[in-house]
């Protein structure tokens, strides 16, 4: 016989207020853990839900990316295009020309060795595409009496350090000759015809549209008879480039550099407004490919700090209800099982007297009374917790797996017992210092 | 002596005027004997048990049992002393409504450690002749069974004195008989018994009875010899 038997022989007599007790400590418990799952719930889906956006931000973003790099690309690629029908944008002619010539007649006379195309294409230079060695005189075709330009190219020299890319200008073959607009269109050349130019034949391999150059005056043959109708074996006049999509601050100067150290005695003059047109529209389709990039990053950030905004407004809410729900359930209960434990004692006045009388002391008395709240919290916190728990996980629609804390469990089980005695804790001290003899002489 | 109350007084104060309970009351009880205390209602007799079970502590005088005062103790020192030392019976039984008999007579285990408890409880209930009611709850028994498991109750821990308030007042002749043999019967194995009572015949049990008028001690009359019915 201990003071535990005589708890439970109690509790069992007295079943109904027992339970009253349980209920109100397992509701008060269950209020806990409910609210807490559920915030956890609540937590755990906000995480998955901004997870997803962030994702489906970054897929979008990445997608935009790729569209936009697509459509970089693309619009890069026609830029280039474009420009690159503006045609080579730099030439490098001997160093004793004088430019004025080329400027006032379109022609160079100066010569510099063949040698020096392959020399440049064979070196570490990576500021030119396009590397184009040509002769050229101004002469008559006699046959015509027609003025003319004449240009022998053998077509373009790849570059050792440049990818190997489609060319400006394709090959002419020896025996064939590529005729400008102004002259087929009045002589009426036909591709595939036969012409003779200053007593050589050419089969015409291809008339050009016009362009409303000194092109429309020009006549293309192969670099070796061109060299050899001009009496000018291994000399060229001067090497076309186009200057690289490089996105340097003065890319001429560079070139200028390199051509220096590679092939001293040459110079280098850039066709300024090919070259600006060129740049401009690399920038211009990098800078909307960036912008659209950019907005596209922006609307994303924004949608996802709107959600985040929203789930954490939510979160507070909902945070709020249980700082406001959890207390009340709690102190309710406290004040119930107070209420219950006073009836209790004061229905034992008969029992808490004889039992003095027989000897027990007020410690024990107290300890029937607060041993009995704590079995109560404990099996309250038991019961209580699964409740809430199975309440939460339900409404909170998140596996128990995920939600379960075990940090909740023990604040359950240290809180309802605690809550418990508390609430026991002014009757029972009632009960431990009844004294006996004015229960006695009461009965 | 076992139990020795010396000159004790004891006035209650209320809102109305004090109640003088007892008036420098003396009784002595040795050991093997069995006295009642007579009276009418309100002549003192229950406080004069209270005092003598060290649950009401005297104004003035004092009290030893088996040689100590309990009211120099401490509140739980007492406790533990009465727990040891003194058996109670009570008119209206005061058992506990949720403990079945076997339980019951055990309660006082819980306040001091007997040895081999339930074996002496059992022996207690068999040889009171409610071992069929073992299980049974206060509610479920009779009132001379009732009466019989405090009985029990209180002699479970061998104590040197024993107080009965009443305890044939709720009885039937038959039950009466029965306890009052067994109060006897504890007195012939070296206890020391006060009865407190108005009923004639369980006076008649006595080997001394004290006559208490208005809380004072009237006269001592002769011992007679009990007359079993």
């Amino acid at each position: 016989m201990n003071v535990l038997h005589l708890i439970l022989r109690e509790m069992q007599h007295r079943v109904g207020s027992s339970l009253l007790a349980l209920f109100s400590v397992s509701a008060a418990v269950g209020c806990l853990v409910g609210a807490l799952t559920l915030l956890r719930a609540d937590d755990v889906r906000t995480e998955r839900i901004l997870s997803d956006k962030e994702q489906d931000v970054a897929d979008a973003v990445a997608a935009k990316e790729a569209d936009v790099a697509q459509a970089g690309a693309d619009l890069e690629d026609a830029m280039r295009k474009i420009t690159k029908g503006l045609g080579f944008n730099i030439y490098i002619l001997p160093g004793d020309q004088d430019v004025n010539e080329l400027s006032v007649h379109g022609i160079v006379s100066k010569t510099m060795p063949a040698s020096y195309a392959t020399k440049l294409a064979d070196s570490d230079i990576i500021t030119i595409n396009h590397l184009l060695p040509m002769v050229m005189e101004k002469t008559t075709w006699k046959e015509f009496e027609e003025d003319i330009i004449l240009i022998g190219t053998r077509g373009e020299i790849p570059l050792k350090e440049r990818a190997l890319k489609k060319p400006l200008l394709q090959q002419v073959p020896a025996g064939s000759i590529v005729v400008g607009y102004g002259l087929h269109s009045k002589h009426g050349f036909k591709k595939d015809q036969k012409v003779k130019l200053n007593g050589r034949e050419f089969t015409v391999k291809e008339t050009l549209p016009e362009r409303g150059t000194s092109d429309d005056a020009t006549v293309w043959i192969s670099l070796a008879e061109a060299q050899d109708m001009l009496g000018r074996e291994n000399l060229i006049n001067m090497m076309q480039a186009l200057e690289c999509n490089c996105a340097t601050e003065d890319r001429v100067a560079e070139i200028r550099r390199d051509l220096a150290r590679i092939l001293p005695g040459t110079q280098v003059i850039e066709l300024g407004d090919r070259a600006l047109a060129r740049a401009e529209a690399r920038n211009t389709a990098k800078k909307t490919a960036q912008e659209t990039l950019k907005r596209q990053k922006a609307a994303g950030a924004a949608d996802l700090q709107r959600e985040k905004t929203g789930r954490q407004k939510l979160k507070d809410e909902h945070e709020g209800f249980a700082a406001v729900l959890v207390p009340l359930a709690v102190f309710g209960a406290a004040i119930w099982i107070g209420v219950l434990t006073f009836g209790n004692v004061r229905q034992r006045r008969s029992e808490i007297g004889i039992l003095r009388a027989i000897g027990l002391q007020s410690a024990q008395i107290l300890t029937i009374f607060l041993g009995k709240a704590l079995l109560i919290g404990i099996v309250g916190a038991v019961v209580g917790y699964a409740g809430g728990f199975v309440v939460g996980t339900t409404w909170g629609g998140e596996s128990a797996a995920i939600l379960f804390a075990p940090s909740d469990m023990l604040l359950a089980i240290v809180m309802a017992p605690l809550l418990a005695s508390l609430g026991s804790w002014i009757p029972a001290m009632l009960a431990a210092r009844q004294d006996p003899a004015v229960v006695l002489q009461g009965e | 002596m076992l139990l020795d109350i010396d000159q004790v007084s004891k006035t209650y104060h209320t809102v109305g005027p004090d109640v003088c309970a007892l008036d420098e009351v003396s009784v002595s009880v040795e050991a093997g004997q069995f006295t009642a205390v007579q009276g009418p209602s309100g002549c003192g007799k229950s406080t004069l048990l209270l005092i003598a079970g060290g649950l009401l502590a005297p104004d003035v005088g004092s009290v030893q049992i088996d040689g100590r005062n309990p009211y120099e103790l401490t509140a739980d020192e007492r406790a533990k002393f009465r727990a040891t030392h003194i058996g109670f019976v009570f008119q209206q039984f005061h058992l506990v409504p949720y403990l079945d008999v076997l339980d019951n007579v055990l309660a006082p285990s819980v306040a001091a450690a007997v040895p081999q408890a339930r074996e002496r409880a059992e022996e207690l209930i068999r040889q009171f002749g409610i071992e069929h009611r073992l299980h049974h709850t206060p509610g479920q028994l009779s009132t001379g069974e009732r009466q019989r498991t405090a009985l029990a109750r209180a002699l479970l821990h061998d104590p040197k004195v024993l107080l009965a308030d009443e305890p044939t007042g709720n009885l039937d002749r038959e039950n009466t008989e029965a306890v009052l043999g067994h109060l006897k019967e504890f007195t012939a194995k070296g206890g020391a018994v006060l009865l407190v009572s108005h009923d004639e015949h369980a006076i008649s049990y006595a080997d001394e009875v004290i006559r208490l008028q208005d809380g004072r001690l009237v006269k001592p009359e002769p011992a007679q010899a009990a007359t079993p019915v």
